[in-house]
């Protein structure tokens, strides 16, 4: 494990835990003006955020230990992850240690505790809500592995970092059928695994049909907080993965300061774009019935799948 | 044309088939099902020119441009009639749900692909590669045929086998005579001539498409 690396990776959680909330702003004030709102500020986030962060913490009598231990493994994981996957550069000292299985399973994690924290107050939208996003995520999680696994047979490599650098190193491999399939795959899975509209709507509360909201019903103050930060964080890791895995050019292949502010600017013109992207579709779209997306994200499976035959086989 | 971009144009073509038979099982209005069929025609006929562009083979060009007519327009022109003349529901009605037909598809993808192993282990072309792809077309098609209950689908599930057959076909054996192509044609579109009538004779006698009710034969 190389020093300048640990620095990559310092640098890279540094800069995600500051630019999330600020891309969910920007998401949510393009939504406002094309609804012909005025919407709140770019960084009224980081001002929920500052405002939770000072209120009391209150925890109901029934919680056991989950309860309080869920939001911190929700955030440390979303934190590792934004620190393992190749965003500024593919020399992260963290992704020498951890590949895509590793990325994947963190992210599960995080759900599950969530899930089992929504379960915990034993109240009926907790249980609800963690039984929906159950429901998701076992569908969701392995069409995220098998999607990038794609991408990784043809590399010969499940390190994100080697995938990356490889597909720079042959830019004819990003417009092959293989890729492209995979890319939609993973297209649904970011936007079912972050909550976004056709899935879930990330802008109410108190809906029959919300799933994240419904889980973290029972969360005040820090501890929402936290929560709050990790979805943030979650949604630039996943949108972070679709950017670089299939346009990776910006991306530094060394640990030089100046390529790293270049792959820093890179990285944030494919966020704003891809979150921009989202946020003007999801004006236009309607949330799907929650039982029709068993069905979408099945199509996304089979895409991720076909992704795989088709690199293994053609390839 | 160079032999990578070949090979690419190729594999796209010939992915798009199978992805439009696997969005065939997952769409639910019959329109759309009856755009994607055309869709699939229109790759079908993409795979033929390629080829023929690659081949200098203008015999196979001709072929592409036949197939495109016939399978992107003529046939899916057909069934879209047969679909708007149906009053009753324009939702697909199957007899197992859509994310058990999708897996089920992409199970038979694999035995197609298990299946062809000792014929693409023969030679190495990428044509031969990608013949897998046209059998898992075919066996879609069956799946199709055997899980529907209207009629129109199950016409649109033989459409699908026959663009199956085709693109094995083509892939297999870089195109046939003009001859045996236009033979295969004018089957296929009397075959579905007959599935027309056949259909519409269906309805008016018995009120609706559904296959599942004509289970007795009567005098």
């Amino acid at each position: 494990m190389s020093p300048t690396g640990v620095v990559v990776a310092v640098v890279q959680v540094i800069l995600t835990v500051a630019v999330a909330p600020l891309l969910v702003g920007m998401m949510r004030l393009i939504r406002a003006r094309l609804e012909g709102r005025v919407g709140a500020p770019l960084r009224q986030p980081w001002r929920d955020l500052r405002k939770l962060l000072g209120k009391e913490r209150m925890v109901s009598a029934n919680t056991s230990i989950v309860f309080s231990l869920a939001p911190l493994v929700l955030l440390a994981s979303a934190t590792l992850v934004a620190g393992m996957v190749p965003f500024l550069s593919t020399t992260s000292a963290l992704d020498q240690v951890g590949d895509l299985f590793a990325v994947v399973y963190l992210l599960l994690l995080g759900t599950v505790f969530l899930s089992l924290a929504g379960l915990d107050a034993g109240t009926a939208f907790g249980g609800m809500g963690a039984s929906r996003e159950m429901t998701i995520a076992a569908i969701a999680e392995p069409t995220l592995l098998v999607a990038i696994f794609a991408l990784s047979v043809s590399t010969g490599s499940s390190n994100l970092g080697t995938i990356v650098a490889d597909t720079l190193a042959h830019p004819a491999r990003a417009a092959s059928p293989a890729s492209m399939l995979a890319f939609s795959a993973l297209a649904v899975v970011t936007i079912a695994e972050t909550g976004r509209i056709p899935v879930d709507n990330p802008s109410t509360h108190l809906e029959l049909t919300m799933i994240h909201e419904a889980m973290i019903l029972e969360y005040s103050g820090p501890d929402l907080a936290l929560v709050e930060l990790a979805a943030h964080l979650r949604l630039v890791v996943f949108l972070g993965l679709l950017a670089n895995l299939f346009f990776p050019w910006g991306i530094a292949t060394t640990a030089q300061p100046l390529h790293l502010v270049a792959a820093a600017g890179a990285v944030a013109v494919k966020l704003v774009v891809l979150a921009a992207v989202i946020a003007v579709v999801e004006v236009f779209i309607a949330k799907v019935r929650l039982f029709r997306v068993p069905e979408l994200l099945a199509a996304s499976f089979v895409l991720a799948f076909l992704a795989v035959t088709v690199s293994f086989f053609l390839a | 044309m160079s032999t990578t971009r070949f090979v690419q144009l190729l594999d796209l073509s010939a992915g798009l088939v199978l992805v439009t038979s696997f969005a065939a099982l997952w769409l639910r209005r019959l329109v759309t099902v009856t755009w994607v069929i055309a869709v699939q025609g229109i790759a079908l006929a993409a795979v033929a020119m390629v080829l023929g562009v690659h081949e200098h083979e203008t015999e196979l060009m001709l072929i592409a441009l036949m197939v495109g007519a016939l399978r992107g327009v003529v046939l899916p022109g057909l069934i879209l009639r047969a679909v708007r003349a149906g009053d009753e529901h324009r939702e697909v009605e199957s007899l197992i749900n859509v994310p058990a037909a999708l897996l089920a598809a992409s199970g038979l993808t694999l035995v197609a692909y298990a299946t062809t192993r000792d014929v693409v282990a023969l030679s190495s072309t990428p044509q031969v590669r990608a013949l897998p792809l046209g059998i898992a077309v075919m066996l879609i098609g069956m799946l199709l045929i055997v899980t529907r209950r209207k009629a129109v689908l199950q016409i649109m599930g033989v459409l699908m086998l026959d663009n199956g057959i085709a693109l094995v076909m083509f892939l297999g054996t870089s195109g046939v005579p003009l001859a045996v192509e236009l033979g295969i044609a004018s089957d296929v579109l009397l075959a579905m001539f007959i599935l027309q009538v056949l259909t519409t004779r269906i309805r008016t006698k018995f009120g609706s498409t559904d296959l599942d009710q004509l289970r007795e034969l009567r005098d």
